[in-house]
């Protein structure tokens, strides 16, 4: 499956990543993209992330075609 | 003209009244551009609005300049569902969101959020409620200029 992969603001410049894409022929969690995408970095504490535009949690599996997206706490408004 | 593009984006009958935007924002302006074009007049008898502006200061340091990063798709779907959940929550004729993005300076408006209702109660909890609910998780984020360089704002303000 394949899988496309963004990082937002403080996490994609400590990353130096800010969109990538991921194929598996397994099912991945969210937790799991991040761990490929990353070569396992640490994954702060107060990471948030999406599955197609909505919240999602590390242990939710992802489907082929899907986006993850990975960001620190929101600061809007 | 730039208000009237704005609010063009809404097809008739189709409720979604959040709007991301670059340029700056004159709430005021928009607010009356927004009742003039959607809403009708004795519809309504309360009008609850907030704007919020940036400020020049912020962690004892003063700011220059900011820019407001954000999840074009993420954060517009989120605002949408916000107005759809309101819409349903209260019984309001209609409302509002707007939010910039990209670099702003200090005094610069940043989001406009408005409920209109045939009350006052109403209106004043569901404009509350937007402004809480987008400060808790739209995606957004802050990195603000200071004389000591660029930062990240790490977590929403009160």
């Amino acid at each position: 499956m394949s899988i496309e992969v963004k990082f937002f603001a403080s996490l994609r410049e400590t990353l130096g990543i800010e969109s990538t894409s991921i194929t598996s022929s397994a099912g991945l969690t969210v937790r799991e993209v991040w761990d490929s995408t990353t070569d396992s970095a640490a994954y702060p504490v107060n990471t948030l992330c999406a599955i197609n535009m909505d919240y999602a949690h590390q242990d939710d599996a992802v489907k082929d075609g899907d986006e993850v997206a990975f960001f620190p706490p929101v600061t809007g408004g | 003209m730039v208000m009237k593009s704005l609010f063009s984006r809404r097809s008739p009958g189709v409720n979604m009244p959040a709007f991301l935007l670059e340029h700056t924002l004159n709430p005021l302006q928009e607010l009356e551009q927004y009742q003039n074009t959607h809403l009708t007049a004795g519809s309504y008898g309360a009008t609850a609005s907030f704007t919020g502006t940036m400020r020049d200061f912020n962690a004892g340091d003063n700011v220059q300049q900011m820019t407001l990063e954000h999840y074009p798709e993420m954060t517009q779907k989120f605002l949408d569902q916000l107005c759809n959940e309101v819409m349903s929550k209260w019984s309001l004729v209609d409302c509002l969101i707007i939010h910039r993005f990209g670099t702003m300076k200090p005094g610069d408006a940043i989001v406009l959020t408005a409920a209109w209702s045939a009350h006052r109660k109403e209106a004043f909890s569901a404009c509350r409620y937007l402004m809480e609910e987008l400060k808790a998780r739209a995606p957004f984020w802050k990195k603000e200029t200071t004389g000591k360089g660029q930062r990240w704002v790490h977590e929403a303000g009160d």
